[in-house]
Order: C-alpha cells, then sequence, then structure tokens
C-alpha cells in the first residue's frame, strides 16, 4: 500500500483494538504486580508502602527455597528424558512409511489433552489402592504391597508425576525433532552413507549436528514449561507432603489467592516472571541468529 | 522470516538399509510405543462404563465385568449438572475464539500492510505476553477483573485466554497476510476496493488454512486451560470441566472418591481435543512448526 497519511491512520486503526487490549490486559497487570511487590496488602488492610521487604521476606523464607528447588528437581528430573526420548521417537517415526507416520500421530495424541485432565487420569492410575499400576506391579510380584504413589515422599511423588507428564509431552519435542530430521538434505545423509558410516554414526555425526538449534529450542521451552509446573502438582499430590511438592507456582498461587497476602504473592511472582525472562532470552537470541 | 502455512513438505527420508529382520524390529517398537501411548486412555474410557461396584473396587479389575452408564449418569447430575460445566467450558472457548480472531485479524493485517508509525514497537508490545508468563500476571489481573466484575464470568475467563493467545495468533496471521503477492493488493485498490473489502475479498481467502490454525489453538488453550480458570472462577456454577473435575477427585458423596465418575469426566473431556486434533491435523502441525518454536 502507499505510504499516505491516509494509510497510516487506517493501519493504526486496525491495529489500535488489539494493542489496547495488550496495554490493559498485559501491561497494566505487569506494572500494577510491580507496584503492589513493594506493598504489603492483605485485602483487607490498606496497602502500605514497604520498599523491597517482600522480597527480602522471600529470600529469608523457607518455603521459597524449598518450592524452587523441588521445582528445579523437577525441572532437571523431566527434561533430559523428554529431549533424548522425543528426539528417539523422532528417529523412529521421521522416515517416510505408513506405520511410522501412525505412530507419530498417536504418540501426539495427549499432547492435545488438557494437562488438568491427564492429570487426573494418572492419579487414579497411580491411586494406591484403587490404581492399576499398582495392581500390575504387584500381579508381576515387582512389589509385595501397593505403593503410595502420590503425596507422602516427595522423590516418589516426583517420579510418579514426571511419568505422567513425559507419556503427555514427549509428542511435543518428537513432532518438532521430526520437523528437522526431515529438512536435513537428502545428498549430506547419502553422502555419508557412501563413505560407509554406520546408521549411529550418521544420526551422531551428520543428523545431530544439523538439527542441534531444534534440539536447543525444544529444550528451553521444555525447561520453561517444567519451572512454571502447576496443574499435575496441585491435582496428583496437592503439594503433599507438608508442601514439598509445592512447586514454584504452587507457592505464588498459596500466597497470593488462598492466603490472600496479595503483596508478597506479586513479589514472588515477579521473581518467577525474571527467572523465566533469563530462559526466554536465550531462546530468542537463539531464534534470531539461526533466522539470519 | 517466511512462515506461510501451507503444508509441511514431508521430505522422503533415506531409511537405513534395512534388513527384513529390522522391518520387523521397527514395526514391533511402533506397535509397542502406540499400545503403551494409548493404554491409560483406553482404560479410561473402561472404567467410566463400569458397573458403579466395580469401579470402586480393590484392587481395581482390568476389564470391566458389566457394563453400565451409571457413572455418566451421576456425573450428568453432579452439583449444577454436567450441562453447566460443558456450556462453561464450551462457551469460554468460544468467546476466546471470536476475541482472538476479531484482535489479530486486523493487527496482523495492518503491520503486514500498512506504513503504521512505531510499528516495530507496536509489535514487540503486542508480543510482550511470549515474555511475561500469564501465571505470573494472575495475581494483578484477577484485582483488576474483580473490580470491573470480570471474575466469575465467561467473558473474564475469555479475555484472560485471549491474553494468553494473541501473541501466537498475531504472530501467525501476519505473517501470512505478509505473504499475499502484492499483485492482488493492487489490483483490488485500482478497483477502488476500501481498506475493509480488500482485507475481506483479498487477503482472507488465502488465509484461510492460518485462520483455522488459529482457532484450533484457541479453542484447545482454552479448553484446557486450569490455573486461570482456577483462580478466576470461585463459584461453583461458573467452573469449567477440568476444574469441576478436580473438585470432584476429592470431594464426593459416597465417602470415598468416585472413580468411575471422573474417569467419565475424563473420557468426556478428551474427546474434542482428540476429535479436532484428527480433523484437522494438517492445521494443528503447520501452527506447531511456525509458531511453537520460531
Amino acid at each position: 500500500m502507499q505510504r499516505t497519511r491516509r494509510n497510516r491512520y487506517i493501519g493504526l486503526a486496525y491495529v489500535t483494538p488489539a494493542l489496547v487490549f495488550v496495554l490493559a490486559f498485559t501491561v497494566y497487570p505487569l506494572g500494577r504486580m510491580i507496584w503492589m511487590s513493594l506493598h504489603d496488602w492483605s485485602l483487607i488492610t490498606p496497602p502500605r508502602f514497604i520498599g523491597l521487604d517482600n522480597y527480602k521476606q522471600a529470600f529469608g523464607d523457607r518455603q521459597f527455597w524449598v518450592s524452587f528447588l523441588f521445582t528445579l528437581k523437577y525441572t532437571v528430573l523431566i527434561t533430559p528424558v523428554l529431549i533424548v526420548g522425543g528426539y528417539l521417537l523422532a528417529l523412529l517415526t521421521a522416515p517416510a512409511s505408513r506405520t511410522r507416520a501412525i505412530t507419530r500421530t498417536i504418540i501426539f495424541v495427549p499432547v492435545v489433552i488438557g494437562l488438568g485432565v491427564s492429570s487426573l487420569l494418572w492419579y487414579w492410575l497411580f491411586s494406591t489402592n484403587f490404581g492399576v499400576i499398582n495392581r500390575i506391579l504387584l500381579d508381576l510380584h515387582v512389589i509385595d504391597h501397593p505403593v503410595l504413589w502420590l503425596g507422602v515422599d516427595a522423590d516418589t511423588s516426583n517420579f510418579a508425576i514426571s511419568t505422567s507428564v513425559v507419556w503427555k509431552v514427549i509428542g511435543f519435542g518428537m513432532i518438532l525433532f521430526v520437523g528437522a530430521i526431515q529438512a536435513v538434505p537428502t545428498e549430506i545423509t547419502e553422502a555419508s552413507l557412501v563413505d560407509g558410516a554406520g546408521y549411529w554414526q550418521r544420526i551422531g555425526r551428520v543428523i545431530l549436528p544439523l538439527t542441534m538449534r531444534t534440539v536447543l529450542l525444544v529444550t528451553l521451552v521444555s525447561v520453561i514449561g517444567s519451572l512454571l509446573a502447576f496443574d499435575q502438582f496441585y491435582i496428583m499430590t496437592a503439594g503433599q507432603p507438608q508442601n514439598e511438592t509445592a512447586t514454584s507456582v504452587f507457592f505464588v498461587y498459596l500466597n497470593s489467592f488462598p492466603y490472600l497476602k496479595l503483596g508478597y504473592g506479586a513479589a514472588l511472582s515477579l521473581v518467577l516472571a525474571v527467572t523465566i525472562l533469563a530462559f526466554t532470552i536465550v531462546q530468542l537470541v537463539l531464534t534470531r541468529r539461526s533466522e539470519s | 522470516m517466511t512462515a506461510t502455512l501451507e503444508r509441511t513438505t514431508i521430505r522422503a527420508v533415506p531409511r537405513p538399509v534395512h534388513t527384513g529382520r529390522m522391518r520387523y524390529l521397527v514395526a514391533a517398537g511402533c506397535i509397542a510405543i502406540c499400545t503403551v501411548t494409548l493404554l491409560p486412555l483406553l482404560y479410561s474410557v473402561l472404567a467410566s462404563v463400569k458397573p458403579t461396584a466395580e469401579a470402586a473396587a480393590t484392587p481395581p479389575t482390568y476389564f470391566p465385568h458389566g457394563f453400565s452408564l451409571d457413572s455418566y449418569r451421576r456425573l450428568w447430575d453432579y452439583q449444577e449438572g454436567l450441562l453447566t460445566y460443558l456450556g462453561n467450558s464450551f462457551g469460554t472457548a468460544l468467546l476466546t475464539i471470536v476475541f482472538t480472531l476479531l484482535l489479530t485479524v486486523p493487527a496482523g493485517y495492518a503491520l503486514a500492510r500498512f506504513p503504521i508509525p512505531g510499528k516495530e514497537l507496536i509489535f514487540v508490545v503486542l508480543l510482550l505476553s511470549l515474555i511475561v508468563p500469564y501465571q505470573a500476571l494472575l495475581t494483578p489481573m484477577f484485582l483488576m477483573f474483580a473490580t470491573i466484575h470480570l471474575t466469575n464470568s465467561l467473558i473474564g475467563l475469555a479475555v484472560l485466554h485471549t491474553a494468553i493467545q494473541l501473541p501466537f495468533s498475531l504472530y501467525i496471521l501476519r505473517n501470512s497476510f505478509a505473504a499475499v503477492p502484492r499483485e492482488l493488493e493492487e489490483a483490488a485498490v485500482v478497483d477502488g476496493a476500501g481498506s475493509l473489502q480488500t482485507l475481506v475479498r483479498v487477503f482472507i481467502p488465502p488465509t484461510v488454512p492460518a485462520i483455522v490454525t488459529v482457532t484450533l489453538f484457541a479453542f484447545i488453550t482454552s479448553w484446557n486451560e486450569f490455573l486461570g480458570a482456577l483462580v478466576m472462577m470461585s463459584s461453583s456454577e461458573k467452573f469449567t470441566l477440568p476444574v469441576i473435575l478436580a473438585t470432584a477427585r476429592t470431594e464426593t458423596s459416597l465417602g470415598g472418591t468416585d472413580w468411575g465418575m471422573l474417569q467419565a469426566g475424563v473420557t468426556i473431556s478428551v474427546i474434542p481435543c482428540v476429535l479436532v486434533y484428527l480433523l484437522l491435523q494438517r492445521y494443528y502441525m503447520a501452527g506447531l512448526m511456525s509458531g511453537a518454536v520460531k
């Protein structure tokens, strides 16, 4: 379109509704959150300015660290499984064949269902007395008596929940890896075939380096997703035992909503947002670099 | 970048030279993986049609010994009734789709095709929520919604879901509008078409696949979203499906969790997602490839 004054105003008119929406429902809450984080405020009492006291309180709060470290532990446990597992599934299903395409479609099915709903499903599968997982393990004589999977021991809960989340999201990485593997030029793979490289050698020396960017990006997306985990823990352990499995987002939720410590909740939200921001910047830099 | 939403070209990747045995191994691996993936879902469906007593049995039976729709009947009448919760979930999802399209179709068009002062800055502001996770913004949003009476409201929840979905939509649509050939647009301008006519007649038809993708993702995001719905809806008649089911997992009339009813709820929640995914797989994959990672 011509660069006329009229066009500028027309363009601005089209973009204004979205801009107003984002200013109202993203930018304003963000500013409000920063303001809240500097105040002592619990809905019943009026907000009182306290500077950085909420942040000081957070870093001295035992539960803040319990939640943060547990979230980190969960992230460190699940990310390698998602990436390595997703990549192996991609290697299996990337080549053109009907069986492989169907397998790919099926592995992706859990990705489209809700995390809340899949957590309810696995909450039942892992149930001590009513769950089929204990039944199978008992019948196979792997265990002598039912295991208390959820909400009794933090590590056992972490393992059980991670299993359910792997089932739910492994297809996401797989599909993106399949896309990257299929984009590797055929001449390159053929050339290495002529050189007499074995299958795994070709994967390690040719395919993996050429798809490394996607591996990095999926890793970051997975890490960010895991650091923001909430649904699965809220539903499957409710933070038990003693809030040991309450993740960072869970901790923010507890302070802001049931406890109504709004200022404190906002400060915690901001710490969380800054942590995520650091990872997102890395992700954007990686994307930018690959585009140029 | 040029993310047109064409079908992702599937290139034939040369397979390792397979001996006959290798082929069987691959097939066996595929079958095993599909089984592990589908069994939990299948098992949930089976549990939902077990008779009441069997659904509450310890240890659980592997296969239903009888068939009954009692679990669905109990879910139908649970609290405000299944129809209320289905209505809330579908209503919110529908509003989310409408809001998202009304905001991002014009904005994507403008950003792709008009000389706007400060365009880059506007685009960055619009994509802001990509960097700030909505989980962190829930506390101030809740307070804001409480003052403007948008808590306990499907419209309010849809606004929140739209805020989550907006950057993705805008990004996809802007790129699609940018990929429409200039000649088409110029012809319309010569014919004397206004900007809105040009949008409807020239730009929308070739970008229908992108619009389908955006609609599909808005639906799935809204239908599945849990934390926002949990925070914004405090009265039970406004709960969405995942929230009422999460409540039902602990609180029941029988004294213990009603497992059969819970799995009936899981089955019903899963059906729309799996259905739209299988029917619109092409659009789903296109969105994933151009939006999720880039």
